[in-house]
């Protein structure tokens, strides 16, 4: 078991993480895991009031859709991916918000969170985000199904990480947890882990794919025991992606490691958050439910490719009172 | 503070809901309201302010009606009720249809409305109370809709008088006129003086809507104006408030033959189980305790957390109430509101700080400067002698203790006098639906809190009163047999002297416990026949109404046999009692010194068997609300009934009441024919061979004067019935107060016993418990 990373400060110099130790994991404790109970019913409705429990409104809705923004991975996973169209992708997170907007606002530069790609695109994506903190993120180990054979999957971690991504995004293998095989999902994510080095490691678990919410509290918990630095929702390629319900389960067993542990790990819903609106209710609800450190880069992210411009659009009409158009604010 | 601050902060600002629009509805009525009697406004009178509890700004002045606007209400209601009956269920429906279209429509000026005057949260006016009560209209719009084909035999009562609370006031309004109006009735509603505006802006919809003048009529006050309805010439009253003010009115209404519903107060237990859902059941104490600021009569305020999980679920607890925002009602970000006056206030303050025990913590949460808030509170380490675990708070303020075993958790959910609502969190099935049905509460939440809707009754038992609101059962509370009763006659005794008939003297006894018991007074009165002397009957006397009582509180264990079993002891009954028809009629005969005892004799053989037919087959029901989940109506036993039964039919009477009491599970304590006395006594020999168990059914003998009150006063009798021709209906009811139990008293007017009212027996043997269980993996 590895102990906090000794990471250069240079490579994540704008990002508060240097403060936060790295989540070093632990045994795997089964009588946890198979204590945790998750109410569906009570999570729903829980999740389905919380949109009408919070309202942020006028300078506050701006300041926190403006913290969305630097919480955005901004993301290409295509077939279709080129190196223009990837960094097009990072010239938009180097810049996601019109200088205008931002001089209006009062506000100092702002990045994205990161720039996630697929591993071929990792070069390019450093070099296009040369110099700017901005970390470059690549989806790993046979994503998005994750079927590929096992040691090809680590040495795709290795071969991402050397090609200088900062962030490895590695999926579970599902079938782990929906046979409730918690030591094999558990190596499997020590695995990735070691492989990632100092990279941080996010944990995929494709919960439109484990059959149940408790299966996903379960399978959080177990990352998380296995040094996960962030948990994430889904691939984006699953038929249910990011919902408010697997969010509040996810982090409420961030919370619980947590308050076990005393290591914070981060949370990223992926797919399907496109609305500034939605995006200012997932940040409720991290804030009431883990609490405002959890509302930084390092430990919180969307997963998203669209979200940006509407949150744009919003930013555009808090500025000028009228409602914005797409095409005023810069594609990425 | 600038956006790059809040960036920084990433603080929660004000979000205010505009009081623009419904400010200035109160402006256009002048600031100043009259009641809304027979279809109009009358002119402000002298009266009193309404204030915004959270800025005590004065939002308008309302009239306190005097005698002469509360008559005048009642009158308009009595003129237009004949009309709106014969209106019919289809035309009735469309007013109703049209109330609740109006409702929607102007459904946000309601919710500011209620906030401003109220100081819950507009979440929650927004979300849940305005909804609802838009809701209640739909539903009995419909109700309306099927009174005629479905409740062919129903009609309504006549004038209601309703008297609501200010904790939710335009849906306790809903509650009660909807269904009132839905089954032809008119009503004269009083809201509450802290919260009346939404009451009167619903009197501006009732306009609005074209609704016949006095079918609604509104009237503002104080308690003495609820007085003033509650003496009033109406046909029933409705009340929802504090269980002391109930017990008044149950007093007060005491043999007027007013109907009565009361739904009071409150200290439901909310139970946690070690394989719960930790986080959720602490999201469900924010919406059982912390909703509505614990103004709420079915607030989960009694936690009781199963040892093992006991510290981990409190420290949980604690750091979520940190989290409750507090403030300004009208915010929508703020998840607790002001609390309704000062006086309330100060009672809540009173009550926690009259507390020595246990261990406190208050949200870490900033309050208002100005304005009446209090902070939400938890006192844990209680144990049931504390009074704070008995006695209901009425605020934002949880108490809780720990259990060890699902058997003392159900102990000590039901250590109370109150019996409203239980919540139960575990995720194991079995568990779940073996206690919901041991919990005594009108309503029972499975993993889930304050769930409401129009489609399932709500309502409690023991001190939290009796009637359910909403559903098909609710429809009760406002309906009534159709039908003119005709005076009853006191029966007097036959009198005579000489010998008796048979020189064998046979000792008739009473029946206790399953066995033959003498009178503890060493009493005995003669019973004659036309022939001569027909024998002697005990005098009971208030310690044998005690030991029959204590008899039949031990034989609980006849409520959880199967309708199966009591089916059979019915049959098995009836049998014996057909093998001894002659002997039976012939006494009869010999007592009452007419001739239809054979066929008093036939029907009580086919009551017997009716109960037999139905004991399982009174089912409950699955209603349909609007979650994914279920409400189950589950038709329990009342527990034990006490019954002064029918002087003029001596065996009829005694089983009409006694078959459909026992095949629902209860058990009885009958008190014979008076005059007649026999009949009962030749049928516990019956009982004796019939299998049923010991202490089931109890039977007395001797003055229904002397035994109606110690009967009616018994705090261990959950229901009194009297069909006695001594005219004990006012005594029996003003002493039933005790323990609100339930009461069915003739008020000196006949039942045709050869008629087959099961089914009012039936209805009267069982309450309504509505247990919600929502699902979904």
């Amino acid at each position: 078991m590895e102990t906090q990373s000794s990471e250069s400060p240079v490579r994540t110099a704008h990002l508060p993480q240097v403060t936060e130790p790295r989540n070093p994991g632990m045994d795997l404790d089964l009588d946890w895991v198979r204590a945790v109970q998750v109410n569906t019913s009570a999570i729903e409705r829980r999740a389905a009031t919380l949109p009408g429990r919070r309202s942020v409104k006028k300078e506050y809705q701006a300041a926190w859709l403006l913290k969305a923004i630097t919480m955005i991975d901004l993301t290409t996973l295509s077939g279709d991916d080129t190196v223009g169209r990837v960094r097009r992708l990072c010239a938009k997170a180097r810049q996601p918000v019109a200088l205008s907007v931002l001089q209006a606002l009062d506000m100092p530069p702002i990045t994205t969170g990161a720039v996630c790609v697929y591993h071929d695109m990792i070069e390019t994506a450093v070099g296009a985000l040369h110099g700017t903190g901005i970390p470059v993120a690549a989806v790993s180990t046979g994503f998005p199904a994750g079927l590929s054979p096992f040691h090809l999957r680590v040495a795709e971690i290795e071969e991402s990480v050397k090609a200088g991504a900062e962030e490895i995004d590695i999926v579970i293998s599902r079938r782990h947890v929906l046979s409730g095989d918690w030591q094999a999902l558990y190596e499997e994510m020590k695995a990735f882990r070691v492989a990632c080095g100092d990279a941080h490691v996010k944990a995929i678990l494709a919960t439109g794919e484990l059959g149940s919410l408790r299966n996903v509290a379960r399978a959080s918990l177990v990352c998380m025991m296995a040094g996960a630095d962030f948990i994430k929702t889904s691939t984006g390629k699953e038929s249910v992606n990011a919902t408010l319900p697997v969010s509040l389960v996810m982090i409420r067993a961030i919370r619980d490691y947590y308050d076990r542990t005393g290591y914070r790990v981060g949370y990223k819903p992926a797919g399907g958050i496109s609305k500034a609106k939605d995006a200012l209710v997932y940040l409720s609800l991290i804030k009431d439910e883990l609490g405002d450190r959890w509302l930084e880069p390092d430990l919180f992210r969307f997963g998203a490719s669209s979200l940006l411009g509407d949150i744009e659009r919003q930013l555009e009409h808090y500025v000028t009172g009228s409602y914005s158009a797409g095409y005023r604010h810069s594609m990425g | 503070m600038t956006v790059k601050e809040i960036f920084e902060t990433m603080d929660y600002g004000p979000a205010p809901e505009s009081a623009a629009e419904a400010l200035a509805w109160l402006v256009d009525q002048g600031d100043k309201f009259g009641h809304y009697i027979d279809g109009a406004f009358t002119k402000p009178g002298k009266g009193f302010e309404s204030r915004n509890p959270a800025n005590g700004e004065v939002l308008a002045k309302l009239t306190q009606a005097k005698q002469a606007d509360v008559d005048a209400a009642v009158a308009a209601a009595r003129k237009a009720q004949p009309k709106w009956e014969k209106l019919g269920g289809a035309g009735r429906a469309r007013y109703l249809y049209a109330i609740a279209r109006l409702l929607q429509k102007h459904s946000r000026l309601f919710a500011v409305l209620e906030s401003l005057d109220n100081g819950k949260p507009i979440r929650e006016s927004r979300d849940i109370d305005i909804p609802l009560a838009q809701r209640h209209f739909y539903y009995h719009a419909g109700m309306a809709q099927l009174m005629d084909s479905e409740l062919p035999d129903a009609e309504a009562l006549g004038v209601c008088g309703q008297i609501i609370p200010w904790n939710f006031p335009l849906l306790m309004l809903a509650w009660k006129i909807a269904p009132a109006l839905a089954m032809g009735n008119t009503v004269v509603l009083k809201p509450a003086e802290y919260t009346s505006l939404t009451a009167l802006l619903f009197a501006d919809i009732c306009t609005q809507a074209g609704l016949p003048k006095g079918v609604v009529n509104i009237v503002t006050g104080d308690g003495a104006v609820g007085e003033m309805i509650v003496n009033s010439d109406v046909d029933k009253i409705a009340f929802t408030g504090s269980t002391v003010v109930g017990r008044r009115i149950r007093e007060a209404t005491a043999g007027s033959g007013k109907e009565l519903t009361l739904e009071l107060g409150g200290k439901s237990a909310y139970i946690v189980f070690d394989d719960a859902d930790i986080d959720s059941a602490i999201e469900g104490l924010v919406d059982a305790i912390w909703f509505n600021q614990g103004q709420v009569c079915c607030a989960g305020s009694r936690l009781l957390v199963q040892e093992g999980i006991a510290d981990r679920f409190h420290d949980k607890l604690c750091a979520r109430m940190d989290k409750l925002r507090i403030g300004d009602p009208l915010d929508k970000c703020i998840d607790v509101g002001a609390v309704v006056d000062p006086v309330q206030l100060q009672t809540i303050k009173s009550m926690v700080e009259s507390n020595t025990v246990g261990h406190v913590h208050q949200a870490a949460c900033d309050l208002p400067a100005n304005g009446c808030y209090y902070p939400p509170t938890l006192i844990s380490g209680l144990e049931t002698s504390d009074p704070l675990m008995q006695e209901e708070i009425f605020g934002p303020v949880l108490v809780s203790s720990t259990f060890r075993t699902p058997e003392e958790a159900v102990e000590l959910a039901n250590n109370t006098r109150y019996g409203l609502a239980a919540t139960v969190w575990t995720e194991n099935v079995n568990l779940a639906l073996d206690i919901a049905p041991k919990l005594v509460a009108g309503v029972v939440w499975v993993n889930a809190t304050n769930l409401f809707d129009a489609a399932a009754g709500f309502g409690g038992v023991r001190e939290s009163g009796f009637g359910r609101e909403g559903g098909w059962e609710g429809l009760a509370a406002y309906t009534k047999p159709k039908g003119k009763a005709k005076p009853l006659a006191k029966v007097e005794a036959i009198m005579g002297e000489g010998a008796p008939v048979d020189l064998i003297d046979r000792t008739a006894k009473m029946f206790v416990g399953g066995k033959q018991a003498r009178p503890d007074s060493g009493y005995s009165k003669p019973v004659w026949g036309k022939s001569g002397l027909l024998g002697h009957v005990g005098l009971a006397n208030r310690k044998d109404v005690r030991n029959a009582v204590e008899a039949a509180a031990g034989a609980k264990g006849w409520s959880n046999t199967t309708g199966h079993l009591r089916a059979q002891i019915l049959y098995y009954i009836g049998e014996n009692l057909s093998a001894r028809a002659d002997e039976f009629a012939a006494r009869i005969d010999a007592m009452t010194g007419k001739k239809d005892g054979a066929k008093e004799v036939e029907a009580s053989i086919q009551r017997l068997f009716t109960a037999a037919a139905w004991a399982d087959k009174y089912d409950g029901q699955v209603h349909g609300v609007p979650i994914r989940g279920v409400a189950i109506a589950m038709k329990e036993s009342v527990g034990v009934i006490g019954a002064l039964c029918a002087d003029e039919a001596p065996l009829l009477g005694l089983v009409s009441a006694m078959a459909p009491a026992i095949a629902m599970g209860n058990r009885v304590v009958l008190t014979a024919s008076e005059p007649y006395p026999l009949a009962a006594t030749d049928f516990y020999q019956i009982l004796e061979t019939s299998d049923v168990p010991a202490g089931v059914v109890n039977i007395l003998t001797g003055s229904h004067a002397e035994l109606a009150k110690p009967l009616a006063s018994h705090l261990n009798v959950d229901a009194v019935w009297s069909f006695s021709s001594t005219d004990l209906s006012k005594e029996i009811e003003v002493v039933s107060a005790g323990n609100l139990k339930r009461t069915w008293v003739n008020n000196a007017t006949a039942f045709d016993w050869g008629m087959d009212h099961s089914r009012r027996f039936l209805q009267a043997s069982t309450e309504i418990k509505n247990i919600w269980v929502p699902y979904g993996e």
